[in-house]
């Protein structure tokens, strides 16, 4: 087929419609390798979007490429887990084998080798993707058997199977993962309550978002629910995010994994409550592994008659359909996920109005975590009475961690709301530990005097990522690699989140080369308190939180690495005459900068 | 009784041009008549005026032009250490200015057209005598190196924004310019 | 006036008409409130975050929050106007901003927006950034050194000149930029006009007219006659 015959058929599957632009311009990727100009004019012109727009889109995502990239592209998961574990070395190792510089693609263009922000592969690190495939726990035997299946061109499809093995490692069940539910049991029941009584039994059950802000889902649900559709075509949507892109959180992983069928089940009891024919699940690029087996879970749930219309002989109406993300944490930001769902570069809206109001096509959109959709199939099934009786008074019900780091059982831990850190620690095997950071770089980081505190919406609210760091980690390379992490991640729209992530990895970094100053700490301090109030969305505003906390907490960290008590220079002065002396052949002493303490 | 006021110590001024064009030093000479009641409050140290070479303890230092070469940095420093006050002159002090135009282009680039592919000076090659500061990679502001405490943008900054500054600082008032003093051109 | 519906800025009682962003009753006022992306005849953007303001002693933007009875605002106290002055030097240091060699010096929001609030240096760490200049069509000049990813242009092209030749992509500081809606990604080969609205609303010098420059004499340029503050943006008619 040629390519403007395969781009035809992807576009012809899509139905020409630009807001479908990222499944467009992924599976016409995975076909050519690279989106050339010339593809993005023939997809503009076929969907009737302006040039510069298509453009935009595929410029924003990590994972689309505008340039020719190597036949092997190879993304070591750069979270702190994965460095805990060895993947520096290993990346190393691997470009040194290849011949590499990290991000460029061989001059043969067989082979790039670059890092990804955490790929969610946390507690079977360190992982990497490779053609957007993840492989897990590698090794350095491991690193040189894939150098030698790249140098010898064998398609990964080829690669040994055992690499590709991903694991649940759930390590504790409560009531959602030992549910002992079957297919269609919780929405059979939700179509007894009917749309109203469900919502009822939602509301009174209390039900927080599990994506960590802890919203009230029946509150969403019945502002969703009361909304009027708008235009010509009006309709409500339910969105199931399953952009897991925060450091250290993989739970979503582990339930699309094993309990999709909870999830899809949620979804639709969303969608009975709200009014929606419609659910679209937005799957992380990073999981495009999973992408064909919930194809086939849909499927069956279509032929069980779950899904489609006249669901369990009743007049109720739904289906769903997946969309994959291509490696942007904004878009876990409800608003930025429908940006991206409408095939534009995920960046949040200005709200009001809310997405329950003007979401997805601009008509009233329930976005909904995945733990927080399967729960909604408990309180289906057995009621809020007996939901509520899990967990705490303003936390009801059980929250899955996602535990990695220092500790003998990493893996999937669900608790009652109300367990203390302590308790989990315990139960993970972790010993000397002297910190844990909870709910990811944008949650809070805990030392050893705060461990009995609790998981809970009035206490500690977490999306679910639980990072274990024993006493021999340095919590300043901690904070270093969540400031890298933000400066990557900022979708770049408002100044402050934009200019201010950039200032705050260039601060650390300046720290971490012993060129810091107690002045560059004040500043670390300013731009937190600048990036917390004026930034446009919850990225900005928590972007300096790992610093913060560290500097309240492990504050000798940062004291160790400074250089002086005075103001130190911004760069290395000796190396800024590096240039002028491998011109000149100069290196007497007037060609150096003397040491900076003597000057 | 009120004890006696000791009549005010001259402040001691010193003041240096780095990578700049001395502009922001004509425009310290144009506030004029001006200058003879300045004298009466200072005196300078190591100053193109003076042709003092290095600079000794000062109440201020005055440094027009950025870094573009070692010596500037070592002049730099020197006043860091010897002044009270350090005062970022203009344009090229604040942001590196015109000089800092060569930044979007790599130091070995610009050695090799200037001294090897130009034919107009290609005699001698990339000069490498010990005497000659060697220039840095990029253009640097001041306050990439130094604490500075006063800046004064312009290019150069008006003679009635220098006044203005000097009197507000001699008096021991923070600098406060109003419109029309204040421009960055 | 109907007292009901008014609030306070800076305890000067503003009137509003439901539906109106603080920004909006503000300018109606002839209150000024610092901001770059925003201007009266496009949507709202939001980006650039100088006309933060506190209300109710929340931080929030006055160009996307409506004004609502009775609310306080706080516009020009010295703790935000802090925050905007950092915002500049952000805007400054992130791109290449040399105004002695701008034509659009004495007429540029940026520069004007600095000088009242007393930006007397970038401050941070220079980022001196490579950026493309386009000089490939016959009439108009880009330079995007200069650009504050404001989105005027974006709207502009869109909204008035319906020729959609500028949109705002990428992602992160080195990646945000605005993309050209042609395959070569020069100015010529798209359907630009000197004469679009898009070519005269650039706040900075990125978008500049060629063969006209310097044209109106130091101290009679927009911004040497009253500062920012006084001038005060109304809507086109």
């Amino acid at each position: 087929m040629s390519e403007t015959d395969l781009i035809d058929a992807v576009l012809d599957r899509h139905r020409r419609d630009g807001t479908r632009l990222m499944q467009i311009l992924r599976e016409i990727q995975e076909q050519l390798g690279w989106l050339s100009p010339a593809t993005l004019t023939a997809i503009a012109g076929a969907i009737a979007w302006p040039r510069a727009k298509v453009e935009g889109t595929a410029d924003f995502y990590s994972f689309f490429y505008t340039r020719p990239m190597g036949r092997f592209r190879v993304l070591w998961s750069d979270n702190i887990t994965d460095r805990m574990l060895g993947s520096s070395d290993l990346m190393s190792a691997m470009c040194k084998k290849l011949w590499l510089e990290p991000g460029r693609v061989s001059e043969d263009g067989l082979v790039s080798v670059d890092t990804t922000s955490c790929t969610g592969m946390c507690d079977q690190g360190p992982a990497l993707l490779v053609n957007s495939r993840a492989v897990t726990r590698m090794t350095q035997a491991r690193v040189g058997e894939m150098v030698s299946l790249i140098r010898s061109e064998t398609p990964v499809a080829e690669w040994p199977a055992e690499w590709f093995a991903i694991e649940d490692n759930i390590r504790r069940k409560d009531i959602l993962l030992d549910h002992g539910l079957v297919p269609g049991q919780a929405l059979a029941a939700a179509l007894e309550r009917g749309p109203q009584g469900m919502l009822a039994e939602i509301k009174s059950a209390r039900l927080r978002g599990r994506g960590g802000a802890g919203f009230s889902t029946g509150q969403k649900w019945e502002a969703c629910r009361s909304a009027a559709g708008h235009g010509a075509d009006p309709a409500r949507y339910v969105v199931c995010n399953a952009d897991e892109g925060e450091p250290g959180t993989f739970k979503d992983r582990v339930l699309l994994n094993s309990y999709s069928s909870l999830v899809f089940e949620g979804m639709s009891i969303a969608g009975l409550v709200v009014g929606a024919k419609k659910g679209l699940l937005y799957l992380r690029g990073e999981y495009r592994y999973l992408l064909e087996p919930l194809q086939a879970a849909l499927e069956a749930r279509r032929r069980a008659n779950l899904l489609g219309s006249n669901i369990l002989g009743t007049a109720f109406e739904f289906d769903i359909e997946i969309h994959l993300g291509a490696g942007a944490y904004i878009c876990g930001e409800e608003s930025a996920l429908i940006e991206s769902l409408e095939g534009k570069p995920g960046r949040p809206r200005i709200r009001p109005p809310f997405p329950v109001t003007r979401g997805y096509l601009d008509q009233p959109t329930t976005v909904n975590n995945v733990e927080t959709l399967a729960a909604a199939c408990l309180i289906a099934t057995h009621g809020s009475d007996w939901y509520a009786a899990h967990g705490t008074e303003k936390s009801t019900g059980s929250k899955i961690l996602s535990v990695s780091g220092d500790c003998e059982r990493p893996g999937i831990y669900e608790y009652p709301y109300g367990t203390t850190v302590r308790q989990v620690l315990e139960d993970c095997g972790a010993s000397d530990y002297q910190a844990v950071q909870i709910s990811g770089p944008s949650g809070i980081c805990l030392a050893e005097a705060e461990f009995d505190r609790r998981i809970a919406f009035e206490d500690i609210p977490t999306a679910g990522a639980f990072m274990v760091f024993d006493e021999t980690r340095d919590m300043f390379e901690v904070a270093r690699n969540f400031a890298h992490f933000f400066a990557h991640e900022s979708c770049g729209f408002c100044t402050p989140c934009r200019v201010g992530t950039t200032l705050v990895r260039n601060l650390m970094d300046k720290i971490a080369r012993k060129h810091g100053s107690p002045y560059d700490i004040d500043e670390l301090f300013k731009l937190h308190r600048l990036l917390q109030g004026a930034s446009h969305c919850g990225l900005g505003n928590s972007a300096c939180n790992p610093v913060f906390d560290t500097l309240n907490k492990f504050r000798p960290a940062y004291e160790h690495r400074l250089m002086s008590l005075n103001y130190e220079p911004a760069f290395d002065l000796d190396a800024a005459l590096s240039q002028a002396r491998q011109m000149t052949g100069r290196d007497d002493a007037g060609a150096h900068f003397p040491d900076e303490a003597e000057a | 009784m009120n004890a006696p006021i000791a009549p005010p110590r001259k402040l001691r001024v010193a003041t240096a041009s780095l990578a700049g064009c001395f502009g922001c030093h004509m425009s310290i000479l144009d506030i004029d008549e001006r200058i003879l009641k300045l004298l009466d409050l200072i005196e300078f140290d190591r100053s193109p005026l003076t042709d003092i070479k290095h600079c000794g303890p000062c109440d201020l230092g005055i440094i027009e032009g950025g870094l573009c070469n070692a010596e500037n940095v070592h002049v730099l420093r020197e006043f860091r250490k010897n002044c009270k006050i350090l005062l970022a002159l203009g344009a090229c002090a604040i942001n590196g200015g015109l000089p800092a135009q060569r930044n979007h282009l790599d130091l070995r680039d610009v050695l090799e057209e200037v001294y090897q592919t130009e034919y107009l000076v290609t005699h001698g090659g990339i000069p490498n005598d010990p005497e000659l500061p060697l220039p840095l990679n990029k253009v640097h502001p001041l306050h990439e190196v130094v604490k500075v405490d006063y800046f004064l943008p312009g290019c150069p900054p008006p003679a009635d924004a220098i006044w203005k500054l000097l009197t507000d600082l001699l008096a021991g008032r923070t600098p406060n310019l109003g419109h029309g003093l204040l421009h960055y051109d | 006036m109907n007292a009901t519906t008014t609030f306070h800025l800076d305890g000067e009682e503003i009137p509003f008409t439901p539906g109106q962003t603080i920004m909006q009753a503000a300018v109606a006022a002839g209150t000024y409130i610092p901001h770059l992306c925003w201007h009266p005849d496009f949507q709202v953007n939001g980006s650039c975050k100088l006309c933060t303001v506190k209300v109710n002693g929340r931080f929030g933007s006055s160009c996307t929050m409506e004004a609502q009875v009775g609310m306080e605002v706080e516009n020009r106290t010295a703790e935000i106007d802090d925050k905007r002055r950092t915002l500049l030097q952000m805007l400054f240091v992130e791109g290449n901003h040399f105004c002695p060699s701008c034509e659009k010096s004495g007429d540029c929001s940026l520069q004007a927006t600095a000088y009242e609030l007393k930006m007397m240096s970038p401050h941070f760490d220079m980022f001196y950034p490579d950026r493309p200049v386009d000089a490939s069509h016959p009439d108009v000049l880009l330079d995007f050194n200069r650009c504050i990813m404001c989105g005027l242009c974006v709207a502009a092209s869109r909204d008035v000149d319906g020729k959609n030749v500028f949109y705002m992509g990428g992602r992160g500081l080195l990646g945000r930029r605005v993309h050209i809606s042609s395959e070569s990604g020069r100015l010529a080969d798209t359907g630009f006009a000197v004469t679009d609205r898009a070519a005269s609303i650039c706040p900075v010098g990125v978008i500049l007219p060629k063969r006209r420059g310097f044209a109106v004499p130091i101290g009679q340029r927009k911004y040497d006659l009253a500062p920012i503050s006084e001038q005060v943006k109304v809507k086109t008619p």
